[in-house]
């Protein structure tokens, strides 16, 4: 906007407000119904909904849900969308920082005078383009399954070495499933095929050592395990010795 | 003998007038209260001078065309008050240690009169503030409201929706269950992916480099002081850049000069 543009608009304004209402109590009358609007969603969402707790934080029980407020899926979900992990970084905070920059700056760069949305058609699009992406989003991480089920067929190689190498293999997988793993990886039929990569033929690529390595001491975002190793090595040790056996 | 005259006392303009029609000043123990009502309110703006603040708040116009999606701001203020009227209720009982924190929740649920729906209040009330904030910002966006003369307001706005989303994501962590602890622990590695202050920022949320006990009362501090403290702050500026600026029009509303005022052709000018 010019000072010529500046200037026709703070008159149209000023012949605008001239001609409107009181702030009181014409606006306040409007601004109170609405309030009145928003007390009864609350009050009426926190008498259905009810506040539940889960299960107490323990660092080294496994069975746990990385879930965000479903406000945040949409955050979440960015880390899926965009998989290589070189890109990881880039998703996790990269989009987000750049997308809020835009946002803090969108006076500055936005400029002109006009200021319908129908004769702004880049703004208006962008907008209702995000406005979409967002729900879309958000969508797909409340669709998302639960990340606490896991069902692979037992490795022929394990098969062959007897009932213990079985159970103990059935045991990881159990750790695993309920550690929530699933909600960033995919093994075989089950699980998200993101952010992390998919861990079906994990051990084919990573030996125990390099599992175990990446579970004490992971890239972000991956949560370290490196509590359940010192509570429970036996657990642990299951772990590993699940995820080295699938290949 | 020379009469003495007394000064006479000052007249306090504040002090209403006699009522038309009546001798003397209030009679009746109704008038006398409305009286003393009335200087109390005098007393204060005599001192304050806070009438004038808010006679130009409230009694400012609003332009031609203003409609229900203008309530939206004010909607999210309320919520934001609903937050934190609710947020001291459980601040009553809540205990920010790791070891206790769990149980004084299950106290808040359990145990405390109408202490599970004040908790219940609390936590759906975050969902409805975040959805009115978005609408109010979406509002702004397609009305072009960001635009000149009210660009910081937007910027501000911004600044009050990151912090927003900073009060669900710390709060989210409080209740200490299950659910709730692994996912701040994922979150807070997210963060530390970040380029330049990602780390930092991370070590700083977990207060050092591991999650531990003091992690909790971080939260805590950050989620009932700093950050509630800095939205109030923020958001008083922001209403008063609004009262001073005005709220715009609707962007399809064209102003039309007076009649009077068109009536009056320059001569010559057909
Ligand atoms: C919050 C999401 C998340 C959760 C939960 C998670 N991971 Fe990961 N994981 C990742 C990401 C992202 C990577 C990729 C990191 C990288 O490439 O450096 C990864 C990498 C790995 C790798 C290395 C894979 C490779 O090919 O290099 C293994 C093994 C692994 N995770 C196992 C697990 C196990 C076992 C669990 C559950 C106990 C688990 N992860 C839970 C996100 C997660
Ligand atoms: C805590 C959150 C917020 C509160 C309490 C709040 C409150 C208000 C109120 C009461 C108004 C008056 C007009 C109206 O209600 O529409 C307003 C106007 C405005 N708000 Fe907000 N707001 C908040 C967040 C935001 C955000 C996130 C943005 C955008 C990024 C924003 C940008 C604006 C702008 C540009 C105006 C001027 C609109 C106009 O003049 O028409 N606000 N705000």
């Amino acid at each position: 906007m010019n000072k010529k543009q500046k200037e026709q608009y703070l008159r149209d304004y000023g012949t605008l407000k001239a001609q409107g209402k009181p702030f009181f109590p014409y606006a306040v009358a409007k601004d109170s119904a609405m309030a009145v609007i928003v007390m009864i969603v609350i009050i009426t969402m926190s008498i259905l909904l009810g506040a539940e707790l889960g299960p107490k934080a323990d660092p080294t029980s496994t069975t746990y849900t990385p879930r965000p407020e479903w406000y945040f899926f949409f955050l979440f979900e960015l880390l899926r969308v965009i998989k290589p992990p070189a890109l990881v970084p880039l998703a996790t905070i990269g989009v987000p920082t750049i997308c809020l920059i835009l946002l803090f700056l969108l006076p500055f760069y936005d400029r002109g005078p006009e200021r319908r949305p129908e004769r702004r058609p880049i703004a208006t699009t962008a907008g209702i383009f995000v406005v979409f992406a967002i729900g879309y989003l958000t969508y797909l991480g409340a669709a998302a399954g639960p990340p606490t089920e896991i069902d692979i067929p037992v490795p022929a190689n394990v098969r062959t070495q007897g009932t213990t190498a079985v159970a103990n293999f059935k045991a990881g997988e159990q750790v695993v499933a309920q550690s929530g793993c699933a909600a960033c990886h995919k093994f075989g039929e089950n699980g998200n095929s993101g952010p992390g990569p998919s861990l079906t033929r994990v051990g084919a690529r990573l030996p125990a050592q390099a599992i175990q390595r990446t579970l004490i001491n992971p890239t972000a975002p991956m949560p370290s395990f490196s509590s359940l190793s010192e509570e429970s090595p036996k657990q642990f040790q299951q772990m590993v010795g699940f995820l080295a056996a699938l290949k | 003998m020379a009469k003495i005259k007394l000064p006479a006392p000052p007249s306090n303009p504040l002090v209403s007038p006699k009522r038309p029609g009546k001798k003397y000043g209030p009679s009746g123990p109704l008038e006398h209260a409305e009286e003393g009502a009335v200087s109390a309110v005098g007393w204060i703006d005599e001192r304050t001078s806070l009438s004038g603040g808010l006679r130009w708040m409230m009694f400012r116009k609003v332009p031609k065309g203003t409609n229900w999606f203008y309530t939206l701001g004010s909607s999210t203020m309320f919520a934001f008050l609903s937050q934190a009227v609710t947020g001291v209720f459980l601040a009553m009982y809540y205990d920010p240690s790791a070891t206790r924190a769990y149980q004084s929740i299950q106290f808040i649920n359990n145990e405390v009169f109408l202490g599970e729906f004040v908790h219940a209040m609390h936590r759906w009330g975050s969902s409805v503030m975040v959805i009115l904030i978005f609408l109010h910002m979406g509002r702004t966006f397609f009305f072009g409201a960001y635009k000149y003369p009210r660009e910081l307001n937007w910027v501000i706005g911004v600044a009050l929706l990151v912090m927003t989303m900073t009060m669900s994501f710390s709060g989210y962590l409080l209740p200490f269950d299950q659910r709730s602890y692994w996912a701040t622990i994922v979150g807070v590695n997210i963060n530390g992916t970040g380029p330049l202050v990602g780390p930092y920022l991370s070590e700083f949320l977990r207060a050092g480099p591991y999650f531990g006990a003091t992690t909790l009362s971080r939260f805590y501090a950050i989620h009932m002081l700093l950050v509630p403290g800095a939205i109030a702050a923020l958001m008083g500026f922001h209403l008063y850049l609004v009262a001073k600026l005005g709220t715009t029009a609707p962007p399809w509303i064209r102003a039309k000069a007076p009649e009077a005022l068109r009536e009056e052709k320059i001569p010559g000018d057909s």
